[in-house]
């Protein structure tokens, strides 16, 4: 093993913007699984089948398909349809649309723990549907999921590198193109693999704490 | 397309993924099995160092291990790996570690009063886990594990990256040949989708097996695990016969 510790001193600004950027996508991949997920787990439990079926069967499709061929697909296929993003734009929006397959289930969840009284009360009240939702249900479901989701936001860290494969310039791309222009191969991405341990590890510690004062 | 696209990348690519996902699920079980079952070892410096196992490989990224395991292992001590075992080797570690949080999960949820019971047979530790604590928590994993093996399958798909020819390179490869990407990407998605599918039912099969083997009389003789035995010849020929008509009753 030769690590080079002047190597290691060249490449941590580099490492720096490249998290920047794996933080960003990250970010804005949450946001849009988590509103995503909303959409499809309201529409889970719409009233009419042909809402409820081809949602159903989308969501499924989805997420047993794997995220890296999702991400060449709007890579490679958008623009055929004269549809161009920015290969992070690209990134984000294959990263939310997996996800938020997930975060569906997790909402789904938390809605089904509402208490049926609760449907009972709002429906008694002759509250209108949308207030039913805003103003009932998603309150209390809400505070219920917001553990799981946490988990899903260190999964789609952990995931982020995938976009450096249609060239998002993350910390592994970094890494890559060190190792592409200089042959050092040893620091960069060693320092990657710890960056990614290093926010992980007390992000998982920081949601299990959350599930435990939670009641979970 | 073009005419060669099935027999020249699409058929080799998916025997690739298939084989990729079985050698890294049987090292994953492994993994899982090995580390836990030594994190409720008495010992606390085993437990510890399996803890600490299971935190790198679950905090870091399968992706980056595997281009660790590609680029760095051979320039830090001199051995290439093949890429193909290098990634069954990031697979099974990393999801190996997902999976001991099964296996520590389903021991846990054995009765304490089983554990006791085995201590007062005054079975050794090694009988109690393998004809006590096992054969009741193995059943209780296959349903978590199902899950695990869906997102291995779907994670295989990293290996692309590191020029194992499985079916997303396939994919890379003969858009590059054709240019044709909408058709490409479209037929491989549902062709994992299609994997996925055909996996859950095998692992339903496994799990009906395991229910239908458990619930049953202990056996008296020394033989075999106490408090489940093997399914019965006529049970055994039933259950593979259902693995030929897909498992419909």
């Amino acid at each position: 093993m030769t690590w080079n510790w002047d190597v290691a001193k060249d490449f941590l600004p580099e490492l720096g913007r490249g998290l920047l950027i794996t933080l960003e996508a990250t970010a804005l991949g949450s946001v849009l699984a988590f509103a995503l997920g909303l959409v499809w787990a309201m529409a889970f439990r719409s009233p009419t089948r042909f809402v409820r079926w081809p949602v159903a069967a989308v969501v499924e499709f989805i997420r047993n398909t794997p995220l890296l061929v999702q991400l060449f697909f709007f890579y490679y296929v958008l623009p055929t349809w004269d549809i161009k993003f920015s290969a992070l734009t690209t990134g984000v929006i294959a990263l939310g649309l997996h996800y938020s397959t997930y975060t569906a289930e997790v909402y789904r969840a938390g809605i089904d723990g509402v208490p049926k009284g609760q449907w009972e009360a709002a429906t008694a009240l002759s509250l209108s549907r949308s207030r039913t939702w805003t103003a009932v249900i998603l309150p209390q479901a809400i505070r219920r999921v917001v553990p799981a989701l946490g988990n899903y936001v260190i999964a789609m860290l952990k995931d982020s590198p995938m976009l450096a494969l249609i060239g998002v310039v993350d910390m592994l791309q970094k890494a890559r193109a060190e190792g592409a222009s200089s042959f050092q191969y040893i620091e960069p991405y060693t320092m990657v693999g710890i960056a990614f341990i290093v926010i992980a590890y007390p992000a998982s510690l920081l949601m299990r704490a959350l599930e435990r004062r939670l009641g979970h | 397309m073009t005419a060669g696209l099935w027999e020249n990348w699409l058929l080799p690519g998916i025997w690739i993924t298939i084989q990729l996902t079985l050698f890294s699920a049987v090292f994953a079980t492994a993994v899982a099995f090995g580390i836990g079952i030594a994190r409720t070892s008495r010992l606390w410096i085993v437990r510890f160092l399996t803890g600490f196992y299971v935190e790198i490989f679950r905090g870091t990224s399968a992706l980056v291990l595997m281009f660790w395991l590609f680029f760095v292992m051979p320039l830090a001590f001199g051995y290439q790996l093949v890429s193909m075992w290098a990634a069954v080797l990031a697979l099974g570690l990393t999801y190996g570690a997902y999976g001991s949080e099964i296996v520590r999960g389903a021991i846990a949820s054995v009765a304490p009063a089983q554990r006791e019971a085995a201590i007062a047979l005054s079975f050794t530790p090694a009988q109690r886990m393998r004809r006590v604590i096992l054969p009741q928590a193995i059943p209780e994993m296959i349903p978590p594990f199902n899950n695990l093996l869906i997102e291995l399958l779907k994670a295989t798909a990293l290996v692309s990256a590191v020029s194992v020819a499985d079916i997303t390179f396939a994919a890379q490869l003969s858009r590059l040949a054709t240019g044709d990407s909408l058709e490409i990407y479209a037929i491989i998605l549902v062709l994992y989708f299609a994997l996925a599918f055909v996996l859950t039912r095998l692992m339903r099969l496994l799990e009906r097996r395991a229910k239908a083997g458990i619930g049953q009389a202990p056996v008296k003789s020394d033989k075999g695990p106490l408090i489940t035995r093997k399914l019965s010849a006529r049970q055994e020929s039933e259950q593979s016969s259902n693995i030929i008509t897909g498992g419909a009753q």
